[in-house]
């Protein structure tokens, strides 16, 4: 009879360590989603601040392609002035593609690009994007393991129990964003 | 050279399970072959399963100094390696070495690690490491060849293999198995010693062994003994060969373009010097063998098995099928 009790007590005891263990790294992973999550906007705050210094280091020497370039600053000061979630978002591809614009123009000047304060801007700009898209991809992969885990036995009986949620993947929401971008390098009177 | 045969078709994610796999595997082989001799010396000479209180002395010592030794080396290994390669820290002011800092910049950002520090190293052939116990504490040095040679995307795929091998923890585990593989080859030297010293007739064995089986497995273990040193070289560099195929993998998987690297390998093929300021004892860690061409294009099954890297058609043909280009 001792060794059924024992027996038993034992098996209590290693699910209870069991549920702890599962519930506390469904914490950690979902503290690492919201990090993520706010990462991007780490990111896209450090392109609002970094657009103006582009902006004049390029002025004097772009006054024929004003109109690309007033369409970066308007798109810039539309992104930063957004309310909520979705409208933010949306504005902030509109600014992607304003820039992507930008690059265009850039690589159709070459004593433009070569100008020594252009380079390291452009340089700068290229990196901004890419984290942006790294920041994204992150948060993607993140929030995939989480997802993947709070559907996996055992957890989640401790997650339907303790109230974890599954989280959205970042997503493109407008079609046309999805489609291959037409690069025009005409020069535009 | 011949040109590899894509045997088995593995994506991205396929690629890396299979490669932790192998290496638990090999690891598991060698921890047998460390009991195997361990508990043969302790079966043998000191006769220690005889007694009812009989602990395996010889092992367990054996097995504390090698994790004694492997976290000595761990703690003190990051900074040594760095300045017997002459790394100099990375300057933001240069516009490459910018470039260089916003890569690895980025791809912390898509492992989610801490971005390591970044070292440069005065030599024109182009070659990269990466080091330090956990990526908390880890650097990463590159060529100054590396950089010149390079474009933005394959300098990313480089990148990301360095940060792959500090993301899994590959200079731990390197660490670990070299510390292992030291303290089997004393192991395996000390126990083929004892039989000039006698130990077989002391407190052990002989006469206790007299029937064939008995005998026969004595036999075995001192030929374990004596091919140890070489059989656990060859693990640890199997093992190591397929940390670099995870690196590989997993670079794909953070830059989401193999591509790049397999351009980056081609052209660090072709640059085939030696790197001289890289030791031959930290070869392990760099994304190719710092021994160049010479080593890497000797034809045949022996060069390959003692490589430290496998050879670089392989790698570039399996990061192109990950990109759904290589197909037989």
């Amino acid at each position: 009879m001792i060794f059924f009790f024992f027996g038993f007590l034992a098996l209590v005891i290693i699910l209870i360590i069991a549920a702890i263990g599962g519930y506390n790294s469904l914490i950690q992973i979902r503290n690492q989603v919201r990090n993520a999550w706010k990462q991007i906007d780490v990111q896209l705050k450090r392109r609002h601040d970094l657009i103006p210094n582009l902006v004049n280091a390029v002025r004097g020497q772009m006054e024929f392609e004003k109109g690309t370039l007033e369409g970066v600053i308007q798109a810039r000061a539309a992104a930063v002035g957004a309310t909520t979630v979705a409208d933010s978002m949306a504005k902030e591809d509109v600014l992607s593609s304003a820039l992507s614009k930008l690059f265009a123009v850039v690589e159709n000047y070459p004593t433009l690009k070569a100008n020594e304060s252009v380079q390291p801007l452009m340089e700068e700009l290229t990196t901004t994007e890419n984290q942006i898209t790294f920041a994204r991809q992150f948060y993607n992969d993140i929030t995939t393991t989480y997802n993947t885990k709070l559907e996996l036995f055992p957890t989640n009986l401790v997650a339907s129990s303790m109230g974890f949620k599954f989280f959205p993947l970042f997503q493109v929401k407008d079609a046309a964003e999805r489609e291959a971008p037409t690069v025009d390098l005409s020069l535009k009177k | 050279m011949s040109e590899p045969i894509l045997t088995h078709a593995r994506n991205i994610l396929e690629q890396q399970t299979h490669n932790r796999r192998m290496t638990w595997c090999i690891v598991g082989c060698i921890i047998l072959l460390f009991a195997f001799i361990g508990l043969g010396f302790d079966y043998y000479y000191l006769g220690i399963f005889n007694s009812r209180a009989g602990i395996p002395i010889v092992t367990i010592l054996a097995l504390v100094i090698s994790i004694i030794f492997a976290i000595w080396s761990l703690q003190s290994g990051a900074s040594a390696v760095l300045l017997s390669a002459q790394a100099v820290p990375a300057d933001p002011k240069d516009s490459d070495q910018r470039q260089l800092l916003n890569v690895v910049q980025e791809i912390s950002l898509a492992s989610g690690l801490p971005a390591p520090k970044v070292y440069i190293i005065p030599d024109d052939d182009p070659n990269a490491f990466a080091t330090g116990k956990d990526p908390q504490h880890s650097s990463i040095a590159i060529t100054r060849g590396l950089l010149t040679t390079l474009e933005r995307d394959e300098l990313q795929g480089v990148i990301a293999h360095e940060m792959s091998h500090i993301r899994y923890y590959d200079i731990r585990l390197m660490t670990l198995v070299t510390a292992c593989v030291g303290a089997l080859v004393l192991l395996a030297d000390i126990s083929l010693r004892g039989l000039r010293f006698g130990f077989l007739s002391g407190r052990g064995v002989r006469s206790k062994e007299k029937n064939p089986l008995g005998i026969a497995l004595l036999i075995l273990w001192l030929l374990t003994a004596l091919l140890a040193p070489i059989l656990t070289q060859l693990m640890a560099m199997m093992i190591s060969r397929k940390r670099e195929y995870l690196a590989d993998a997993s670079a794909a998987e953070l830059t989401r373009n193999p591509l790049a690297l397999a351009k980056a390998l081609q052209k660090l093929e072709n640059a085939s010097a030696p790197t001289v300021a890289i030791k031959r004892g930290i070869a392990h860690l760099c994304v190719v063998d710092p021994l160049g061409k010479k080593v890497n294009e000797k034809e045949g099954f022996w060069a390959e098995l003692f490589a430290t890297h496998p050879p670089i058609q392989n790698r570039i043909m399996l990061l192109k099928s990950m990109a759904y280009q290589y197909s037989r």
